[in-house]
Formats: C-alpha cells, structure tokens, sequence
C-alpha cells in the first residue's frame, strides 16, 4: 500500500502599509508596548473601522500577478471568538466573499521540473496583538501594538505533494511578495508567516484523510522539520485517527513535537457572519 | 412657560429670545440645572449632571453672542444621552461595566453640537447598553414618566424622554435601534425623530446593534428638532456606514403645505395588538392631515409580523458580537481575584451586565452558532430583505406612513418586568422602520386620558424633511404637543 | 425546539457568562420561550431570497494610507483594570 503526503499551506503576509488597515495608526515593528495601538485598534466602545485603501490595492496587485480573479465585490465578515490578544473579542477577516480568488503560482522543484500550484483565495483581515508570558508573575501581558496590522491570508489548494515542493512553494512565494512591495517578508519580526495543513492518504485516492495542521512556521530551514511524516511516527498516528480534527501547535527549533497549548478558539466554529462595514468595491 | 421661571419652553423660542438678548444662556443654562436639581430625583433621567461644564459653555456662548459670533444653536441646553461619549466625562450606557469608564474621545455628534455652541446638561439614563423599552434595565435604577410617575416612560432613550417631558431640557439626543427614539417619545409625550441609516455618524455612539443603531433628536417640537438636525446629520469620515449627501437646510421645507401629499395607512398596523383608544388617535389625525390637504392611501406590508422576531434575532446577534470587548481586559468591569482567563471573562461580563443585556447576548450568540446559523440568523436577514421590499413597493404609491408608533400607552414599573417577551411586543410598530433602514418619526396626537399618545410617520430614504414637514403643520393645528404634564408645572 | 440546560451552558460558554447551574434551567426556559416565538419566520417562504445585512448597502469608503492618530498610552490606559509597563495584565495564559 503506498501513501502520499498531502501539503495546503496557508501564508499570512503583513502588508507593508504606513498604517494599519482600519484605523491611522502606526505600524513599524518594535514599538514599546500599546504605544501604537489608538482606539480603534483597542476596541474601545464607540469606535468604528475605516478601510486603508493601499491595502486594497496590495491585494489586488497579488491576485494580478497570480493571473486570479480579482471579485468587483468582496466582503468583510466577523470571525467571533475570545482571546486576549483579540480586543474586539472577534476579527475582521473574510469569509465567503474574498477579494482573490483562483490564481496560481508556478515552483520550481528540486529536479528542476516546474509544478503549478493553484491558490484557492487571498483574503484581508486584521492582525492581532500579542501576548507575552514570562514578564509578569502569574501573569501574561498584552501589547496590542500588532492590533489592526493588515494580513494578506494566502490559502493555496493542497496541491503540494512532499516538503521539498512546500518550501519551494513557500520561497516562490516569500520572493513574489517582497518583489510586488507589498510585504517585506521578514520572517523574524512575523511579517511572513506559514502554517501548514498535512495528511496522508492512499496513493490514487482523491479522498483528503485526517489532516494535522502546523503553525507558525517562521523560517525555511525550519519548515523542512515539521512535516516529514514517516520519519517521526505520525504516519501511523494519522492513520489510525479517520476523522477530521485540528491540533494547535507551534514549532521551535528544540521540539519535533507540537507542544500543548490552550485553544486558541474553543467554538468548534467560529461565528462567522458579514460585518455591517463595508463592502469592497 | 416652564415652571416658576419666565423661560419659554421650545428651542425655537429660546433661540430667538437668546438673540433678542432678553436672557443669557448663563441663566436659561442656570435655570434647567436649577429644575435638574430640585425635581429630577423624583424621575431619575439624569445618571451624571455636568452643572460646571455647563456653565462654562453657556459663558461661553454668550461671549461669543456678544461679539456678534453666534450661531442658530449657540447657547441652547441640550441633554445628552449616555451613549454618546465625551471626553474626559464618564459614559456608562447605564451599565455596571462601564459605570467608571471616561471616554478618551468625543462622539461626532457630540462635537458637532459643542462646535455649534450647545450646552450640555449632562448625560441622561437609558436602558443599558440601549436594551429595552421601559428604561427599567438601567444599572442606575428605572426612570419614571413624569406623565405618571408610576409608569415607564420608554425606552431605551428613557432618561431624555422623560427629561424633555418634565421640561428638565429643552431638547436631547437618543438612539433607536428598534424604536428607543420613538417609543419613548410617544410614551412621554414629546417628538423624535430617528433618521434614515447613515445620516448621523456612529462614531463614539456606543454600539448596540451596528446595522440598526441610529442616533437622533428629541424635543417638543418638530421645528426644534429641524433645528437639531441642521447640525446631528453629515457623513463623516470616521464612520464607514455615514451617507455623503448634498447639504440640506432640514428647516427649509417647515413651512411647506401639505397639498398633494400621498400619506399611506399600512393596514397591518391595525391589528388585534392596537388599543382601541390609540387607533382612534391614529384615525383622528388622519383626517386632520386630509383637511390640511393630504390624500389618505391604504397600503399594505404583508410582512410587518414578522418585524419582531427578524429584527430581534438580528439585532441579538449583532449585540452579542459587539458586546464582546467587554472583558475586563483593557477597560470597564472586571471581576474580583480572577482565578484564570475563563473566570476573568465569565465573571467580569456576568457581573457587569445585567439580566437583559445577558439574555440578549445569550440569543445572539445562540443564532450565531454553528448547526444555527443558517435557520435562525440567515433566515433573518432573509425576512429583512422582505420587510424592506414591502416598504420600497409602498412608497411607489405614497410619501410617507401614518401608524400609531406603540400599541398602548405607558405601562406601570414592573408590570412586564419577568415578561420580556410582552416588553418586545411595545416595538411591533417600529423595529420594521429599522430594518430597513427609514426615517420614522413620533410625535404626539390626541391622549387617553392623562396618557401620551405617539403618532409614527416613517418616510422613504433620506426624507426627513418631509416628515418634519407634516409634523410641524400637524403641530400648528392641533397643538398637542404643548400639552404639558403636571410635573412640568413644578 | 426546546432548549435543554446543557445546550444553554454551551452557550453561555461560548459567550464567556457565568451562569450558575441551579439558574441553568430557568434561563433555558426563558430562552425557550423567546425562541419559540421568533420560530414563526420559519414560516415564511424565503426561496430565493437574498439576505439584507445591510439597509443601505453602501460601498465601502476607504481612507488613505497615512499616520494619522497620536497615541497617548497613559491617557489610553488611565481607566484600565490592571496595567504594568504598559502591558494589560490577565492571569497567565498557558501557551
């Protein structure tokens, strides 16, 4: 019986903007906490977003140059969920209306074949702020600076077939972005951030089988240690489990594993419905 | 004339009698603080009176008159409900989670009515977090009718209602959701209006329910709220959902008659849930517009029945995502010796917010889940494109609508207290208007009794100078609005 | 459509309020109630119907990219619950 690896990758790219994408705050890296976190990106009562028009225009030149469809309307939707970090206590991302959809984006392989991956969608949404743990006795500090930072969520199709094409994938991608101007890719600061979606199923099946998902993946040598499935012994894991579930987890350069971490989300799904904003035209 | 004083009582005569400098705005400002003072324990509409504030705008206002620099509104009191917030001075939305809160910014209308030379009294009471129709849901205790101060006087935009009612200011902004402008209005007696979607900025208008929430004024006259209007509406850049429109003088067509115009009866608003007395209110002031040469129309909104259970279930969910900030994390309410995250969360929101903010956050977050979304919150949305549809085909044969705006009068503190379903049904006339995003208007018609009546009007986009048109020459006729409640006379 | 008093804890989670277990049922029942009555839309023929999420479906006005907000974090920070070096504090997240 042969088993293939199945590999989407979701790319979160910071828009290299002034500001942030719904209000007039500043958005370099490195600032003393909340400094630069004004009101809106604070949720205070009483404050309302208002749509930076670059990082439209950082978006459609993505969804140009992956030769996709740019949608003539495009809507902003809540993803509602509760996190520290989330002042709002939900985020304004997309959801069934997103301004990218259906592009590709050729690779180049090691045998020096090129493969085409299609990506599914390129979506906006807002970043949220940090945490840190550690500082405070007992406690975890927020810093809300990242609060309101324009993401470019870029989904592909799980068209990758090994973690050689998921890194090629992932470069191809890193040098098309800083190349447009619109992020300037720093893996580091977390200005380009990937999480990967890994399963495994029967050679010549269409069928996606149970899938691990792998955050913040934030660097390319790093990216090739997650995902190998055989070596580790998660191939046997996968295949016991036959249904869909998701695990949290966040890769270090010491660990192999994915550590534990409280859920992110603990909704099953996030109540997702459009925002009375705006409409993108 | 209000009271022991020798003030008249509507804007437009204290405009003009501040202009003809037969007072200042120092003592017409002093006068309602002294009213404020003396008689407002007994009605409770204030939560924070702002005599210093006051004062000094009203110092100012009259330097500026005095250097020939005053504008239409320079000078005159206003009382600002609670949800608008202001710099430096406490907006609590009449709840325990923000009972401390001081906003680091003002509200546009807010601004827009300082730059024009208004004097705020202070904030007034409200049903929290704008939930409500009874102005009983305050963290800041219920407010009273001075028509009967037995009974509620609306809500949720109670505390301005009953505060322009007992004459404790002349005018005062509100907010309406579902008909938190209007009901309260008709309950107390007075008018208000609440503008189409988008013609008053949101920003610094502590949401409710973001695609329903309106901001608007209150007073005794349709002239005063013209007058109000001049300076509440305009787009702003600041608030994504404002319409940009040409500039309009909203006094201009005061005066206009009212010959030709093609009023609509919507039959279902004469239903089984209509007091008798009401609709013979309603049937009244129909003739009375026949006579001033308006053409009666009967119209038809198949859906109106279904305007509580749509706009509930969305205005629910809309309010259960917007009230998740509150946390205790960065500001507002929060709980005693938290234990962790969950505990913080989940004591510091059932401590800050009351039983019907938590009911509604409740039903909200219950149409938001999954395997419920599509039954309950699309479906929703769903009967929303149909209501507004019946408006948009009725307006193809009329100008606007005359309905009652409630189905009775004021009902006693208490009475639907465990009832909140009985308290929804107060809006079966007005949430219809929200949903699809109309102008609609209350002003009052012929009593039952000692008890106000409201009449609605609800216009076609952007029209509401037409119905403020009708109104003030319905006010010129019958005068109903100058009845005035014993508790004035204090 | 009734709802049990498990399905009203799990929504009462989900929303982050405590509700105490002996209230469990009363609010399930008040909820019930309410519910029922709005069931009545399920009545009406929606087929084909597009849902309205917005009155005036206004296209969106955008602002231009600029630093426009001079953040005061003092200022900001002066009514919050607890605050240390300018960070928010909330008891320790395990991550």
């Amino acid at each position: 019986m042969r088993w293939e690896t199945v590999i989407g990758l979701e790319i979160h790219a910071q828009l290299a903007t002034a500001s942030k994408i719904f209000s007039g705050a500043p958005t370099r890296y490195g600032a003393e906490s909340n400094t630069q976190a004004c009101p809106v990106d604070l949720g205070l009562p009483g404050v309302l977003p208002v749509l930076n028009q670059r990082v439209v225009e950082m978006a459609i030149t993505l969804g140009l140059a992956l030769g996709a469809t740019i949608a003539p309307c495009s809507i902003f939707a809540r993803k509602n969920y509760f996190y520290p970090d989330l002042p709002k206590g939900y985020q304004i991302s997309q959801y069934e209306d997103p301004i990218v959809v259906n592009g590709t984006l050729d690779i180049r392989l090691p045998d020096g074949n090129t493969k085409t991956i299609r990506v599914t969608r390129a979506h906006l949404e807002e970043d949220a702020g940090k945490s840190v743990h550690g500082l405070f006795p007992g406690y975890s500090g927020i810093d809300l600076n990242r609060a309101g930072t324009p993401l470019l969520e870029i989904v592909s199709e799980p068209d990758l077939r090994s973690p050689a094409e998921a890194v090629a994938y992932m470069r191809s991608m890193h040098a098309l972005v800083r190349y447009l101007g619109i992020c300037d890719g720093n893996m580091q600061e977390g200005s380009f951030r990937c999480d990967a979606n890994v399963s495994i199923r029967r050679m010549g099946s269409e069928q996606l089988g149970t899938r691990a998902e792998i955050k913040n993946i934030n660097s390319f040598p790093l990216s090739k240690r997650p995902l190998p499935l055989k070596s580790n012994g998660r191939l046997k894991f996968l295949r016991v489990a036959d249904r869909w579930y998701r695990r949290r987890g966040s890769m270090t350069p010491t660990r192999t594993k994915p550590a534990a971490c409280v859920a992110r989300k603990t909704r099953t799904t996030t109540d997702i419905f459009p925002t009375p904003t705006c409409c993108l035209f | 004339m209000s009271g022991a004083g020798s003030f008249p009582e509507t804007l437009t005569e204290q405009a003009k009698a501040l202009a003809a400098g037969q007072f200042s705005s120092v003592e017409l400002t002093q006068h309602y603080l002294d009213r404020i003072k003396r008689l407002d324990p007994q009605v409770n509409s204030f939560i924070n009176v702002c005599p210093e504030l006051a004062m000094a705008q009203a110092l100012v206002a009259d330097t500026a008159r005095a250097r020939g620099e005053a504008g239409p509104l320079s000078g005159l009191p206003y009382a600002n409900k609670d949800i608008f917030c202001t710099a430096g001075i406490k907006t609590t939305c009449a709840s325990r989670m923000l009972a401390n809160w001081r906003a680091p910014y003002d509200a546009t209308v807010v601004r827009n009515l300082a730059q024009a030379g208004m004097v705020m009294l202070g904030k007034t009471n409200m049903d929290e977090f704008a939930m409500g129709s009874s102005n009983e849901n305050s963290w800041f205790g219920p407010v009273r009718n001075p028509w009967d101060l037995e009974r509620v006087p609306g809500g949720s935009s109670g505390g301005s209602a009953a505060a322009v009612a007992a004459r404790l200011a002349p005018v005062a902004t509100g907010t309406d959701t579902g008909g938190s402008i209007r009901q309260p209005a008709a309950l107390c007696g007075i008018t208000g209006l609440k503008p189409t979607y988008g013609r008053v900025s949101r920003w610094g208008m502590i949401a409710f329910a973001s695609s329903l929430d309106q901001g608007g004024p209150m007073g005794l006259s349709a002239e005063d709220l013209a007058m109000l209007m001049n300076v509440m509406a305009g787009s702003d850049p600041r608030d994504s959902t404002s319409v940009e429109r040409p500039p309009e003088d909203f006094t201009s067509q005061l005066a206009l008659p009212l010959s030709g115009l093609r009023i609509g009866l919507p039959r279902e608003f004469n239903d089984g849930n209509l007091s008798a007395p009401i609709a013979a209110s309603v049937a009244e002031a129909a003739a009375t517009l026949e006579q001033l040469g308006a053409k009666l129309v009967d119209v038809s909104l198949p859906h109106a029945g279904m305007a509580i259970p749509a706009y509930y279930v969305v205005a629910s969910a809309e309010a259960s995502s917007n009230l998740s900030r509150y946390d205790g994390v960065r500001f507002g309410h929060r709980c005693e010796a938290p234990k962790d995250l969950a505990d913080l969360y989940s004591r510091s929101r059932a401590e800050g917010f009351g039983a019907e903010v938590q009911r509604r956050i409740l039903v909200g977050t219950y149409v938001l889940s999954a395997g419920y979304y599509e039954a309950w919150y699309r479906k929703a949305q769903q009967v929303r494109r149909l209501i507004q549809t019946d408006y948009v085909r009725a307006f193809e044969n009329v100008d606007v609508m005359l309905g009652p705006t409630t189905p009775s009068t004021a009902f006693r503190l208490g009475e639907n207290a465990d009832d909140p379903l009985t308290m929804y049904l107060s809006d079966i006339y007005t949430t219809g208007v929200n949903l699809a995003g109309l102008p609609g208007l209350s002003m009052p018609g012929r009593a039952v009794g000692n008890l106000p009546v409201g009449l609605q009007l609800i216009g076609n986009y952007f029209g509401e100078q037409r119905l403020l048109q009708i109104a003030h020459q319905y006010q010129k006729q019958t005068g109903w609005h100058l009845a005035r409640p014993a508790f004035a006379e204090l | 459509m009734s709802l049990s008093t498990a399905e009203l804890l799990r929504v009462a989670r989900l929303a982050r309020l405590r509700i105490d277990e002996e209230d469990a049922g009363a609010h399930a029942a008040q909820l019930t109630g309410i519910l029922e009555h709005f069931a009545a839309m399920a009545a009406v023929d929606t087929t084909g119907v597009a849902p309205l999420a917005h009155a005036l479906e206004v296209t969106a006005v955008t602002r231009p990219d600029a630093v426009t907000e001079e953040i005061d974090r003092s200022q900001l920070q002066a009514d919050a619950p607890l605050v240390e070096d300018g960070y928010y504090l909330v008891p320790r997240v395990i991550e």
